[in-house]
């Protein structure tokens, strides 16, 4: 009886189009803007997880997010470095500073600066030059994105619309607060939140780039001693310094709380793949009502003839499920193309698997939404209806 | 007509047991049988106390201007329907008795319909849809499809078995509704209108075929129509007017008394 079922969903091609462009619908925009949210969340910490050899990052108790900068005084980092279980600590510069172009645009850089002799924090794949060559006169790495983008040289006046400017390459000049810096190296990151170039320097050289105040270290970088228990560890951080030290999943988690807290990015998402959800059930629970109508004498032919609820239920729920499958698979398969024809752009774009389930959640949800609809008409139908012609 | 010689003779009367033959088990018996739809003001009193008995073997019309209570009838006897007063035994087992899983498994068992729209699912093939009521009984769908292009070839479409329902014409549909009908050997055939969809030539045919079903394999079959053609294949005619039988005949001629 439930192959009888599936024949009579596909068999109706055009009917079947319908409903499957309602589940694929929601499973496209749920998808998809769920994965640009979670994009931007992933992207909201891309600093902590370009950094995988930190183990605990120490701060200001009084910080709520990653780009949230309360700088320390530099002693915090020998206190730190006492608490036992400390395999290192290393400080960590990370401020918004502006390089001045060419043409005399300024343009605000994240400008990282790294422990002079570790170099612990850097980049972790170089496209051009050394990490070390950081060591250089006023050396500074700067990420590709910002080198080919934003601190790009702009194109020769006159050049048409569009011409794109000219990247920054090794042993260019750029003028960073008034200082002279020079790219000794290009590197890949993770995008930012802001989408800003990523300037990675020493943390001596960062304190003559950043305006002189008297506290400048924003962040401690612990590594633990092996076999030492992270969380134990934050604790006697916290005890023995008084400041706050999270671990990278603790303080990325922390990061995004704040961006759901304190943005709108929650809200304005949520509405799109509420939205989503609210057209596919529309759309869905119409068109799938609607074959149910078409095959109404039928069902009641079945129902006649011996067909129990429980089975016509059955049969319902596995078209239901049918179209939730099919509909899914499309909807996720074209956002995962976008996702792939976007992914060297600016556009945030994380397709996690949990976010899989949660929309394959959704979409049969949908679906059952819309199976319950047609079995309240299914299961009330009184089987003498086959006699009335 | 030499198959209502063996019944008894011409007979007026509105007694259930008028004009059956004798020695025949009885498949159906209904006793002041009523039903009404609506209410207050509104209700429609479609049966007013039917006595009308049923036997196997036999084919039986139930006759009557539209609105006289044979749909209604016929729903009742075939288990679809429920009865507000009364009693309808059918193969020794009332309805009433049964709660609504056990009245579908009793249906897919006993009763075969054909309907006056044949109601065959457009989109599967006519094996397929032959195949259905034994699909509802349980059997493999192997099986159920070979017993179905069997049946089909005895109805004389063994050779479309693989052809959807549209693609025939509308007397070879109600040969497959027939096919459909029988697949599951019922022992009540309940039929609505069976003819009425078909050109007098396609109609004799299926008439035919459904009164080959009656003699040879002992089934009772109810047929609904207002097909006069048809009368002559039936054991009795039982007229229905206002939801009274008003007579039971042997022989459609005495319809016009």
């Amino acid at each position: 009886m439930y192959l009888l079922a599936l024949k009579m969903l596909f068999g109706d091609m055009a009917k079947l189009f319908g409903i499957l462009m309602g589940v694929t619908l929601a499973a496209l925009v749920i998808t998809q803007q769920g994965a640009i949210f979670c994009g931007i969340m992933t992207r909201s910490f891309s600093i902590i997880s370009d950094m995988p050899a930190v183990d605990i990052w120490v701060m200001d108790p009084k910080v709520q997010f990653v780009d949230d900068n309360k700088p320390m005084q530099e002693t915090e980092r020998y206190r730190v470095s006492s608490v036992a279980g400390v395999a290192w600590a290393v400080p960590l510069y990370k401020g918004n500073l502006r390089a001045r172009l060419d043409n005399g645009i300024f343009q605000n850089c994240i400008v990282l600066g790294l422990d002079d002799s570790s170099l612990v924090g850097g980049p972790i794949e170089m496209i051009e030059g050394a990490l070390g060559d950081l060591r250089r006169a006023d050396g500074v790495v700067v990420d590709v994105v910002g080198a080919t983008g934003r601190l790009a040289k702009p194109p020769p006046p006159g050049s048409p619309p569009g011409t794109p400017g000219t990247p920054v390459k090794v042993g260019d000049t750029l003028e960073l607060n008034d200082r002279r810096a020079i790219v000794v190296g290009i590197c890949k990151t993770t995008r930012a939140f802001q989408n800003q170039p990523i300037v990675f320097t020493t943390y001596t050289r960062a304190m003559s780039f950043a305006p002189r105040e008297r506290k400048l270290m924003s962040f401690v970088l612990v590594k633990a001693k092996e076999g030492e228990d992270q969380q134990t560890l934050c604790q006697r951080i916290n005890r023995g310094t008084g400041l706050a030290a999270y671990t990278q999943a603790q303080f990325k988690w922390m990061s995004v709380e704040y961006f759901l807290k304190y943005t709108g990015i929650p809200i304005n998402f949520g509405i799109a793949v509420g939205l989503g959800f609210l057209i596919g059930t529309i759309i869905t629970g119409f068109m799938f009502y609607s074959f149910t109508l078409d095959n109404i004498r039928f069902l009641g032919t079945l129902k006649a003839m011996g067909t129990s609820n429980n089975t016509l239920t059955g049969m319902v729920l596995l078209q239901a499920i049918a179209v939730a499958v099919i509909g899914f698979g499309i909807g996720s398969g074209i956002a995962t193309l976008f996702g792939q024809s976007t992914s060297d752009t600016a556009l945030a774009f994380n397709l996690i698997w949990q976010l899989l389930v949660v929309a394959g959640g959704a979409v049969v949800t949908i679906c059952m939404l819309a199976a319950m609809l047609s079995l309240k008409r299914v299961l009330s139908l009184e089987s003498a209806v086959v006699f009335k012609g | 007509m030499q198959m209502t010689q063996a019944l008894h003779t011409t007979s007026t009367l509105t007694d259930p047991h008028a004009g059956l033959a004798q020695g025949r088990a009885i498949a159906v018996k209904c006793r002041a049988i009523t039903k009404s739809y609506g209410t207050g003001d509104n209700v429609v009193r479609a049966l007013r106390g039917i006595d009308l008995d049923i036997a196997e073997g036999e084919l039986i019309m139930l006759v009557g201007p539209s609105g006289c209570g044979k749909t209604t009838l016929i729903s009742v006897i075939a288990g679809v329907l429920d009865r507000d007063g009364g009693e309808c035994v059918v193969f020794g087992q009332d309805y009433e008795k049964l709660n609504s899983t056990e009245r579908a498994r009793f249906r897919a068992q006993n009763i075969g319909f054909v309907f006056q729209s044949f109601n065959l699912i457009p989109t599967l093939s006519i094996a397929e849809n032959v195949s259905v009521p034994l699909l509802i009984q349980g059997k493999g769908r192997h099986a159920a499809l070979r017993e179905a292009e069997a049946m089909l070839d005895r109805v004389g479409l063994g050779k479309r078995v693989k052809d959807l329902p549209q693609k025939l014409s509308g007397g070879q549909q109600q040969r497959v509704a027939i096919a459909r009908a029988l697949v599951h050997h019922p022992r009540l055939v309940v039929c609505d209108e069976p003819t009425s969809a078909l050109d007098a030539a396609t109609g004799e045919v299926v008439m035919k075929l459904l009164r080959q079903v009656a003699v040879e394999s002992g089934r009772a079959l109810v047929v609904v129509t207002h097909d006069q053609r048809i009368f002559r294949y039936a054991d009795r005619i039982a007229a229905l007017d206002d939801g009274h039988i008003e007579r039971i005949v042997t022989d459609a001629k005495d319809l016009q008394h």
